[in-house]
């Protein structure tokens, strides 16, 4: 590997200014993706630095208001799953988390990582935009169904840290994930929905986590066999080495339909 | 930086990017921990911070400055092996031994925290460390003999 700078920030008010003066910096947090990439040296352009978030107090624990709750950035997984008002407010959010590598990774896997990396496979992804999440940074909060631009691409300047994740509190979401085994399993095709307000976000199913606005638009109209017709259209699945788009597209149309049979049902 | 590795400080000169895993076995010639595929996907690399299991291939050497390390060599008091080791043995749990360090910390931390322990929860307990050789039933075994 080889050698990068090492900075670690006492303060997020200092995290925010050696981001925005040290040039080729990447910040990090668990290290799940990233020290993978780094040691590999896969990262483009190689980094210079690597901006230890992990310890800094302003971006661990949730927070509860009247009206949302607020994940901070470096929060692991963990205790993200343990949080109460977690558990009682965001339970397809703990679903999600539960689904994530297995203890290890949840120890050290966190919202702000999982966003920044925004791999299309992203396991919370989805979640975060059937709640209609807000993507909170140092300088503004992002609404999660503007935050994906591309493969791995997000609507971060180049010197912005996300710092948080805003939930509403009164959302019913159902979440399931397909892998090839229950733990420690990259998806295959992992799913958000809610259905009041209609919201159906896909992961694994095109190159960046996907909101499916035809099959949003059916279920809206309370068509709910058009809206699993709808949904084969808004996926575009690839074949690759985890599986085949036919079968990503199938899966989609059943997972759905499954969810949706469950909200039925109440 | 410094930290306490198995209950003894130890101090690191050199990047603090570097893997913890790295430091471990390189410079502080702490090889039980073993480096299986590097990814986070296998567990092999498995160590407690403050207690927590983590994959050491996924940690930065600085994200552990002040913090207390333990790897499998921590575990047994001088020569007296834990109760789950004597178990592993006893169970023949181990067979080729790259998973073994990992799964014995792994297994340590779920009888610590768990109030009741089956074979299911188990199985998810170590649902990150992967073993090729002994088809896990061995393994889960040899846990499940430690709960009382």
């Amino acid at each position: 590997m080889y050698e990068v700078r090492y900075l670690r920030p006492e303060s997020l008010a200092e995290a925010v200014q050696l981001y925005r003066t040290t040039p080729g910096c990447r910040p990090l947090a668990g290290g799940t993706d990233l020290m993978v990439m780094l040691h590999a040296g896969t990262l483009r352009p190689q980094p210079q630095a690597v901006l230890d978030l992990w310890s800094l107090n302003e971006l661990k624990g949730v927070r509860r208001t009247s009206d949302m709750l607020e994940i901070a950035a470096a929060e692991p997984y963990t205790g993200i799953i343990r949080s109460p008002d977690v558990q009682r407010h965001l339970p397809a959010l703990a679903a999600a988390a539960r689904t994530i590598g297995a203890a290890q990774i949840q120890n050290r896997g966190t919202l702000g990582g999982n966003l920044a990396n925004a791999s299309p496979a992203g396991d919370t992804l989805p979640v975060l935009l059937a709640y209609d999440a807000g993507v909170v940074t140092d300088r503004r909060t992002i609404p999660i169904d503007r935050f994906f631009t591309g493969y791995r691409k997000t609507a971060l300047q180049a010197d912005e840290l996300i710092t948080a994740v805003r939930f509403p509190l009164d959302r019913q979401v159902a979440f399931r994930k397909v892998g090839t085994r229950a733990a420690q399993a990259i998806s295959k095709v992992v799913m958000a929905v809610s259905r009041n307000p209609a919201r159906i976000a896909i992961g694994s199913v095109a190159e960046l986590p996907l909101r499916a606005r035809r099959a949003e638009a059916a279920l809206e109209r309370g068509d709910i066999a058009g809206t699993v017709a709808a949904v084969a259209e808004d996926v575009r699945p690839i074949d690759d080495v985890r599986s085949t788009a036919a079968y990503r597209r199938a899966v989609t149309q059943n997972v759905l339909r499954e969810l949706l049979d469950a909200f039925a049902r109440g | 930086m410094r930290f306490t590795l198995n209950g003894r400080g130890v101090s690191f000169e050199g990047s603090g990017a570097r893997r913890l895993l790295d430091v471990l076995r390189e410079d502080l010639g702490a090889t039980g921990t073993k480096e299986g595929c590097g990814e986070g996907e296998c567990g092999a690399c498995s160590v407690l911070i403050d207690g927590e299991v983590v994959d050491s291939c996924l940690v930065a050497v600085g994200q552990v400055e002040g913090r207390g390390i333990t790897t499998v060599e921590g575990l047994a008091d001088g020569g007296r092996l834990t109760a789950l080791q004597q178990a592993f043995i006893e169970h023949g749990a181990a067979q080729c031994g790259i998973c073994t360090p990992g799964m014995l910390l792994a297994a340590h931390v779920l009888l610590q925290e768990a109030t009741r322990l089956d074979a299911d929860a188990v199985r998810e307990g170590l649902a990150g460390n992967l073993c090729r050789c002994t088809g896990y039933t061995k393994i889960i075994d040899a846990v499940l003999s430690c709960t009382k």
